[in-house]
């Protein structure tokens, strides 16, 4: 089924107001960073990913891997929006027992393919799956998010030397380009930049996008494999905390959790009430 | 050890089309039997063992049986939060393979001696650590590693060791070999340390003291029916390894025996110091330096025992 853009923008706007609400419910880090890939989220499952909610193990199906793992809110959000599992696990989200923690655990639920939460993992573990995938000759993708702080991960660029030197031209890696990490700016923490440029001098076809643009991401992502024979990098300049004009670029958003009376106005201004 | 490993791998490719072999930029020649059979099985994922482990976790998601292979210290302590995350707690069957246990690359100093290893892999849930004592221990295990639906660390020696078996043992993960029947002293040998673990015994019996040889080829999970009969048969229990004496096998076997009722046997244990070896030599100095040999190991034996 395909959706027109306005439709993509709007179920992103949903996500988020249920972000924040997660947040504020659980009282759980990292908002911010969960707010500021949501279109990637949406780009990817809603028009992208070749996937079936009610076959989550399709060996044939199209892998995505949530490397930041700190975003597991909006991870989650987008699998029970999808209709992976029911929306109403979503309130559970990181109280006492529940299977969503803070970091997404192995199989917790249907349709999360990788545990992540330590930094630099994802990619690798997507490399292995695609070549695999050449191995027992299914033809699917592997799409890895990143974020930008992940970035000085070492273990990032091994995983980007292996999959120029392999041509896997069904992996994608989105970097979720926020501009903060934990404590920092990412491009003053170390020397990220100039980002796009480093992709491709690893042999990667690599694409600069604004992350928020529902047009622009659904292009891009939609045509994996690109006809260059390379894996594919996609720099997606984002905002920290996207969506919510007090958050926004505020990296206290990193840690802070929103009180209820943000969470209405966050609401009204997403446009949910 | 390592031409049994890779005779063994391509045995087992050809049986079991999950087979895959990672190696990280090493074994040069090592695995051309392979690479001219399976070549789109196999991979050199270069001097990366972080991508190498990770990459290895995403193949076993997608229903393969992957297997890592570099210099025991690059595959085990460089990678290790690949393999505590990625693999361990996926739970994955995915196979690490350390070539060089203990001072077997001595001459090549600290950076290529692993006498960490078992320590570090040990504590990590989910993992089996598997030490064959010799080369037909190390095909009889791979075998088994592959039948495992869980994660195998697999640590082997290097090439041209002493064969102790003459013939196959039955050989399950968990389960303890006994090599040499004796009745008042046992010794439990894991890995590589097997050859001298049989020669200190032969020592022994020329002293009058009747010693009984096991290969203790897993230290997790202990083989604890085993560690019960020897704690109540023998007068004296001693493990033997070519690690540290923290953490290893001989660290596994007091954690358990602190647990257990008070037995008649005492435990003592030989392995290395916790103190780096700092000078050039082959394996058999190194081994020397440490206390590692025969005379050492039936000297000490002897002394515990006349106390």
């Amino acid at each position: 089924m395909n959706y027109t853009i306005s439709e993509l923008e709007s179920i992103a706007k949903s996500i988020r107001g249920k972000i924040v609400e997660m947040s504020h419910k659980s009282r759980a880090a990292h908002l911010g960073s969960s707010l500021s890939c949501v279109d990637i989220l949406v780009a990817a499952y809603w028009a992208a990913l070749s996937v079936d909610p009610k076959k989550p193990s399709d060996p044939v199906r199209d892998r995505f891997i949530l490397s930041k793992g700190h975003a597991a809110s909006a991870i989650f959000a987008t699998l029970a929006f999808k209709g992976f599992f029911p929306k109403d696990l979503l309130d559970s989200y990181a109280t006492a027992g529940s299977c969503l923690e803070e970091h997404p655990g192995p199989r917790c639920v249907p349709g999360l393919e990788a545990a992540t939460g330590s930094l630099g993992h994802g990619l690798s573990i997507g490399i292995g799956m695609a070549l695999s995938g050449r191995i027992q000759r299914r033809s699917y993708r592997v799409f890895a998010l990143l974020s930008d702080g992940e970035c000085n991960e070492g273990s990032v660029w091994e995983a980007a030397m292996f999959a120029a030197a392999h041509s896997l031209e069904n992996v994608v890696a989105i970097v979720d380009f926020n501009k903060w990490q934990a404590t920092g700016r990412s491009c003053e923490v170390m020397a990220l930049q100039p980002l796009k440029d480093k992709w491709e001098a690893f042999g990667w076809s690599a694409y600069e996008t604004d992350g928020h643009d529902m047009n622009e991401l659904v292009r891009i992502l939609t045509n994996i494999p690109d006809g260059s024979g390379k894996p594919v990098a996609v720099v997606a300049h984002t905002i920290k905390g996207k969506g919510v004009s007090f958050m926004e670029d505020d990296n206290n958003w990193h840690y802070r959790i929103p009180t209820q009376e943000e969470v209405v106005m966050a609401k009204k201004e997403l446009g949910l009430i | 050890m390592r031409n049994a490993l890779a005779a063994e791998i391509v045995a087992l490719a050809q049986e079991d089309s999950r087979t895959v072999l990672l190696s990280g930029d090493i074994g040069n020649r090592l695995f051309d039997g392979f690479k001219k059979r399976f070549p789109d099985r196999f991979f050199n994922c270069g001097v990366a063992e972080a991508n190498m482990t990770s990459m290895a976790a995403g193949m076993a998601m997608c229903g393969l049986r992957p297997i890592t292979y570099t210099i025991t210290p690059f595959n085990t302590t460089r990678c290790l939060e690949q393999i505590r995350v990625d693999v361990c707690y996926h739970n994955l069957p995915v196979i690490i393979v350390g070539g060089g246990a203990g001072l077997s690359y001595a001459g090549l100093g600290g950076t290529h001696h692993a006498c960490e290893d078992i320590a570090l892999l040990r504590v990590l849930p989910n993992m089996n650590i598997v030490c064959p004592g010799d080369a037909v221990e190390v095909r009889l295990a791979l075998r088994a590693a592959l039948r495992n639906d869980s994660p195998v660390y697999l640590r082997l020696g290097k090439k041209n060791e002493p064969v102790v078996h003459k013939e196959d043992p039955p050989f399950e993960i968990g389960k303890g070999i006994t090599v040499v029947k004796g009745t008042d002293v046992c010794l439990l040998s894991t890995g590589n340390l097997l050859p001298i673990a049989v020669d200190a015994a032969s020592l022994l019996e020329e002293q009058g003291v009747s010693t009984q040889v096991v290969s203790f080829h897993t230290v997790k999970p202990l083989d604890t029916g085993l560690l019960t009969e020897a704690f109540e048969t023998f007068q004296m229990v001693a493990t033997v390894e070519e690690h540290s004496l923290l953490g290893g096998l001989g660290g596994s076997v007091a954690e358990w025996l602190s647990d257990q009722p008070r037995g008649k046997s005492r435990l003592c244990r030989f392995g290395t110091p916790d103190s780096f070896v700092h000078r050039s030599g082959d394996q058999e100095n190194a081994r020397k330096m440490v206390g590692l040999t025969p005379e050492n190991i039936c000297g000490e034996i002897i002394r515990v025992f006349n106390e």
